[in-house]
């Protein structure tokens, strides 16, 4: 007996995309050209030593115009090329805090949620005892104990925020362990490690990705944030906040020093929140 | 021979027994186990199935009790028994397609070639009437009856000696229920399958099962030759069921007595909604007796068995066909 082959659906990328809210689309791309910016900075970048330790006094708080679009900074480095390079620094900061605190929330969360009984009551408890503190309050703490510097601003927001994710994963996690799939999988004898890989983990990872991307904009701002507080990066490393530190008392007389990187920072915070915003009316369609 | 049994199984959650005392044993053919929704059936069958650990009472394995089982013990019995849910689309994972769920099942226990694992994938979707195309699709883009089909084919993966069907139709369309169930039928006639059939619909338990128990609010109220049960209920409750199935061309069925009552909490339990229902019912629970060649829970088994339909039922209006053909 031979049957006509079925035709089969495949999910193309267009079709992918056109289900996709149009907002989400907008984040997407405006985060898109954030991303570029970071990645081509050395290519685009006007002044690409700007974005290192270089100095021309002679050029120092430079209006902006033909030369210089964003103006000069007060060693006369190009403001434009090193908010392009701060592209960098913020998104690196962003892209290791989502992904160690999401790494770690997950993992934990999905684990208590599988797992239930002591193992999620443990887990949990832990949870709620970093939750208890204001993030932001328990960022700053670490930051002053540690060396100020990139790493530390990661380390700080990371520990304050993967609390958020294992509690979120751990309620997803419990939802789809109680779904038949899996226990057809545990009635089929499939070890509980494997069946938290590839079931349960998987199927509970949809909202974790919205919030993920939903906090992105968080990050920015809170590594932004110990940077401007001196707690994070130092110079000559370009980075939004500490731009707008240095720039914030000139305002009156140079604008742009301390504009231009907090507009990097908007456009940046705002791109993560209306693409995680979009991802999430999606997703409660 | 045995394959599976529960003895006087108790299951709770949290506090609260759902289950009480149940004694049920599956033997190779089928076995029924018939109850209303909140009867405690699936939560037995969970138990059966492993899932659930019994608060007291032992679940068998052929002659070794489930919790005591080894690694090895438990590979076993993870091989013999699988289970069919009510619901194929609960019972898939929504992200794997058909064929990967069913190479799970190959693979999990035995290592299977990967140039193998296609044809053993085809073969099983063919042996469930599926066209072996569908392994690439996943549960969403299928029907209810294909869904249903593909978990099929997924337990019998393992090759094994017994199946739990847990309403394995209940969530289908009318005329796709009849071809899973002649499916079924078909697949433990020709591999020999034991099967615990789950259900609240007597005619798929009479076409199916050649013993079954019933359950109600927990308890094994009436168990038996599921013939004997059918024609001539023992328990007021057996046979207000079997009154409740409806029928083309005959009255609105009857509801199994005043279906709104709560089980009482002393006597017999399904005093409040009973015909029957005497001062000894509300003072003394009925236990299990030997009564016409089944076990029956009820102090007035015997006037139930002698009372002619039509002084409690209805009469079939047209008084023609046998009532008791199957219908879903």
């Amino acid at each position: 007996m031979t049957t006509p082959a079925l035709p089969v659906y495949r999910r193309t990328p267009l079709r992918r995309l056109a289900g996709v809210d149009r907002l989400a689309v907008a984040g997407g791309v405006l985060l898109g050209i954030v991303v570029l910016a970071a990645l081509l900075a050395p290519w685009i970048a006007p002044y690409p030593d700007d974005g290192g330790s270089a100095t021309h006094p002679l050029e120092s708080l430079l209006p902006p115009g033909g030369d210089h679009w964003f103006g000069t900074d007060q060693v006369g480095r190009d403001v434009f090329s090193r908010v392009l390079f701060g592209a960098r620094t913020s998104l690196f900061i962003a892209v290791a805090v989502l992904a160690v605190s999401g790494a770690a929330g997950v993992l934990l969360g999905v684990v208590a949620g599988y797992a239930g009984g002591w193992a999620r009551d443990v887990i949990m408890r832990v949870t709620d005892v970093f939750l208890a503190f204001p993030a932001l309050l328990l960022s700053l703490a670490l930051a002053v104990v540690l060396q100020p510097s990139v790493t530390t601003v990661i380390v700080a927001i990371a520990i304050t925020w993967w609390p958020w994710y294992a509690r979120l994963t751990a309620s997803v996690a419990a939802s789809v362990s109680t779904r038949g799939f899996v226990d057809s999988a545990r009635c089929l004898g499939v070890p509980a490690p494997l069946i938290v890989l590839r079931h349960v983990l998987p199927n509970s990872l949809t909202p974790v990705l919205v919030q993920l991307s939903l906090d992105g904009g968080g990050v920015i701002l809170t590594a932004a944030a110990l940077s401007y507080l001196g707690l994070g990066a130092h110079e000559p490393t370009p980075e939004w906040g500490l731009m707008v530190q240095q720039g914030q008392s000139l305002f009156t007389t140079d604008w742009w020093v301390v504009t231009f990187p907090g507009l990097a920072i908007l456009v940046t915070a705002f791109a993560f929140n209306v693409l995680g915003e979009g991802l999430r009316a999606r997703l409660a369609r | 021979m045995t394959l599976l049994a529960a003895e006087g199984v108790t299951l709770a959650y949290g506090t609260t027994a759902v289950v009480h005392d149940v004694s049920l044993t599956v033997d190779e053919g089928g076995v029924g186990l018939i109850g209303e929704s909140g009867s405690g059936k699936t939560t037995l069958a969970r138990a059966l199935l492993g899932l659930l650990r019994p608060r007291s009472g032992v679940v068998r394995y052929g002659s070794r009790d489930l919790a005591g089982l080894g690694r090895a013990g438990r590979a076993e019995f993870r091989r013999a028994v699988q289970p069919v849910f009510q619901d194929g689309s609960e019972a898939l994972d929504p992200r794997m397609t058909a064929g990967a769920s069913i190479a799970e099942a190959l693979t999990t226990h035995h290592r299977v070639p990967r140039d193998e694992r296609r044809d053993r994938v085809a073969a099983l979707l063919a042996g469930v009437g599926l066209d072996p195309a569908l392994a690439g699709r996943r549960p969403h883009e299928m029907s209810g009856g294909q869904r249903q089909r593909v978990a099929i084919a997924r337990a019998l993966a393992v090759e094994p000696r017994l199946l739990v069907l847990d309403e394995p139709t209940s969530a289908l369309d009318v005329t796709v229920q009849a071809r899973i169930l002649e499916l079924l039928e078909g697949l433990a006639a020709d591999r020999g399958l034991g099967y615990l059939l789950i259900t609240h619909n007597l005619g798929v338990v009479g076409r199916l099962c050649r013993t079954s128990s019933v359950l109600f609010a927990g308890r094994v109220v009436e168990s038996g030759p599921t013939a004997d049960l059918l024609t001539r209920p023992a328990h007021p409750y057996t046979r207000a069921l079997r009154d409740a199935v409806p029928r083309l061309g005959g009255e609105p069925p009857r509801t199994a007595g005043r279906t709104e009552a709560a089980p009482a909490p002393t006597g017999c339990p399904f005093r409040l909604r009973c015909p029957w229902a005497a001062d000894r019912c509300r003072d003394e629970a009925p236990e299990l007796r030997e009564l016409a060649g089944r076990k029956v829970a009820c102090h007035r088994a015997e006037e139930v068995l002698t009372t002619p339909a039509s002084s409690v039922a209805r009469v079939p209006r047209d008084g023609g066909e046998a009532p008791d053909a199957p219908r879903q």
